[in-house]
């Protein structure tokens, strides 16, 4: 046994010590963190939802949740749906090329939708998440939870958080907070309009 | 005064003490801490903000662990168990009152006793690690007031947290995930609120706790910065005492005894009177339970997030995605974090610099209480375009410091306080 202290080794020691206990710190904290993700129970809550939409009159909207999320289901009248592109001037991202939505809804353009007579997309302003109201009279001055939406308003989604504005099929209007369109969820519709909200194939029904 | 531990050494009780004093430093951390601390003689009304905070911390605590006993923190139970405090309980509405109301009055004592670092250049050298603390502390009240906000899940508690969480969403690459996370579900819903009561009560109280002594303690480190901005410590008498210095007991603690007073008269006022402060401290859509499927025709946070919010919204969206906005907000907070660097002035306190500075923070003041305004206002009108300005004139405050506290024309310090002889 030499009297001196070995400093070298002494540091090694220290240096591995210490190493390795920050490792294993490092371990302990992904359970904590882990335990943080959404849960067995809030997965298995994301099935699908079937609405029958039939019974909705033209300009009438239908708010239903699918995975906790408020989703529109609107029908639109011919007339409001042969004007649809003629707005895409003034929108952000007319083919919404930069926002969400299945391929076979991007595809069909302007109407976003796989049967243009009804629209459907999440009640989720892709600003901050808050749940446009529907402002659908073409109006000169079109009042809604006090703002005026302007003169030629041509009908459709307005955020009343902050005053983002949407056309009628989800699409944004230029400069507004909101970067993108409105999410537009997996779905199927039937010649009936059933809709089935988060699945791209109707499960197979009788009628 | 302090006759306990002054008088170690006699009597029972000086028995008692030097018992206790030879197994803890009692009497030392009274003499070093408060009794002979000696703070500047010039402080004025300025100062009472720190030690009416300090009150409003201990209103919080204790208001805070009596709710949380007769609180329920789910999604189905939290709303009524709100209104079981208000109704049911005996004296439970005095109790959230207190606690609501102190929310707000911890933030007005806050942002005066900040706006009193930039009075008299508290901030600079040696108290930057002080004012860091202090920002940080800063930082973690507005965390505990935004989820402290969310709890009693009326409709405002839900739509608040939905718009907060999702501004993490803009993050590039992580923001979907992240707010995931943050959410523990794909909606705000009672996983979220869950975790949140959890911080609330647990975590960022505690966190809160550590850095108030951390602040206190760098704090009676360097000693106190006065109205004057000058050194106390340059000039001592025989034993060692500032000359310009009292202790800190008694004559500091009558004194913020009379600010104590001053200030529950307005806070029982509040509270007895007013305690929705006609919808600032809370608002009307928190009075109905949380609705995931309709959003308040008006969302504006509480009033003391008002001047950030605004900023968010002044920001528009461009290449694609909104993260300009939160990055904006989170820049306003940033940069507090800075000021002891990006001051260079010669001298602290505005009773000795030139007009630039007075001209700029009179501005500052302005355009944050225009801010807070702004944020309050529907998005439309002159609003967007008033935020936008005053969000520049905040950060230029900030921003442009370096070269106008330098080339600003300054008066003499003088060599001890002034106005007490």
């Amino acid at each position: 046994m030499k009297d001196e202290v070995d400093h070298s080794r002494r540091q090694l020691l220290t240096a591995a010590t210490v190493g390795t206990g920050a490792i294993g710190v490092v371990f302990a904290t992904i359970p904590f963190l882990a335990s943080w993700q959404p849960s067995a129970r809030a997965k298995a809550l994301g099935a699908p939802v079937e609405v029958d939409a039939s019974k909705l009159e033209a300009g009438q909207m239908l708010k239903v949740v699918w995975r906790g999320q408020p989703v529109f289901v609107v029908r639109r009248s011919q007339a409001v749906i042969a004007q649809l592109g003629n707005h895409d001037a003034l929108l952000e991202d007319p083919k919404s090329e930069d926002s969400v939505q299945p391929d076979y809804i991007k595809a069909q353009g302007a109407a976003r939708a796989r049967n243009p007579e009804y629209w459907i997309g999440l009640a989720v302003c892709t600003h901050l998440g808050c749940s446009p109201l529907g402002a659908f009279e073409p109006n000169n001055a079109y009042q809604v939870a006090g703002t005026d939406l302007g003169p030629n308003w041509p009908g459709g989604f307005y955020c009343p958080c902050h005053g983002s504005k949407y056309d009628i099929s989800g699409r944004v209007f230029k400069s507004m907070p909101a970067p993108k369109n409105l999410t537009v969820p997996s779905y199927a519709i039937s010649a009936t309009a059933r809709v089935v909200i988060g699945v791209d194939n109707a499960p197979k029904t009788t009628t | 005064m302090a006759a306990a531990p002054e008088s170690a050494g006699t009597g029972k009780g000086g028995r008692l003490i030097d018992w206790i004093d030879q197994r803890f430093p009692l009497t030392k951390l009274w003499r070093e801490q408060v009794s002979e601390y000696y703070a500047p003689k010039n402080f004025n009304f300025w100062y009472y903000f720190g030690s009416l905070a300090l009150l409003i911390l201990a209103n919080q605590l204790i208001t805070g662990i009596f709710l949380t006993m007769s609180y329920n923190p789910s999604a189905t139970g939290a709303f009524a168990s709100v209104e079981y405090i208000m109704r049911d309980v005996d004296w439970g509405w005095l109790i959230r009152y207190m606690h609501s109301t102190g929310a707000s009055a911890f933030f007005i004592v806050v942002y005066l006793h900040m706006f009193r670092a930039l009075l008299y250049g508290s901030h600079r050298k040696p108290r930057e690690l002080l004012w860091i603390f202090g920002c940080l502390i800063f930082l973690v009240l507005m965390a505990e007031a935004f989820m402290g906000y969310v709890l009693p899940w009326g409709n405002m508690s839900f739509w608040g947290a939905q718009v907060i969480v999702s501004l993490f969403g803009s993050l590039p690459v992580i923001g979907g995930g992240l707010v995931e996370w943050i959410r523990g579900d794909y909606v705000i819903g009672d996983a979220t609120l869950n975790r949140f009561f959890a911080l609330h009560v647990a975590a960022l109280p505690i966190a809160l706790i550590f850095l108030v002594i951390a602040h206190l303690m760098a704090l009676h480190e360097v000693g106190s910065n006065n109205p004057d901005g000058i050194e106390i410590k340059k000039h001592k008498d025989a034993n060692g005492h500032p000359l310009d210095g009292i202790p800190m007991h008694p004559y500091y603690t009558v004194k913020d005894l009379v600010g104590v007073a001053g200030f529950l008269v307005i806070f029982c006022g509040v509270i007895f009177f007013a305690p929705t402060f006609g919808g600032l401290f809370l608002e009307s859509p928190n009075f109905e339970p949380a609705n995931p499927l309709q959003t308040p025709p008006h969302i504006a946070p509480v009033w003391y997030f008002t001047p950030f919010y605004a900023m968010l919204r002044a920001v528009p969206s461009f290449w694609g995605t909104q993260v300009w906005g939160v990055l904006v907000m989170g820049a306003a907070i940033v940069v507090l974090f800075f000021v002891p660097w990006l001051d260079r002035s010669p001298v602290r306190s505005i009773r000795y610099r030139g007009p630039l500075y007075k001209i700029m923070l009179t501005i500052f003041a302005a355009a944050f209480i225009a801010l807070a305004v702004c944020g309050l206002k529907p998005p439309a009108g002159i609003y967007p375009m008033l935020a936008r300005v005053c969000t520049v004139l905040y950060f230029a405050f900030f921003l442009l410091m370096p070269w106008y506290t330098k080339i600003d024309r300054v008066k003499p310090v003088p060599e001890r306080v002034t106005g007490h002889d």
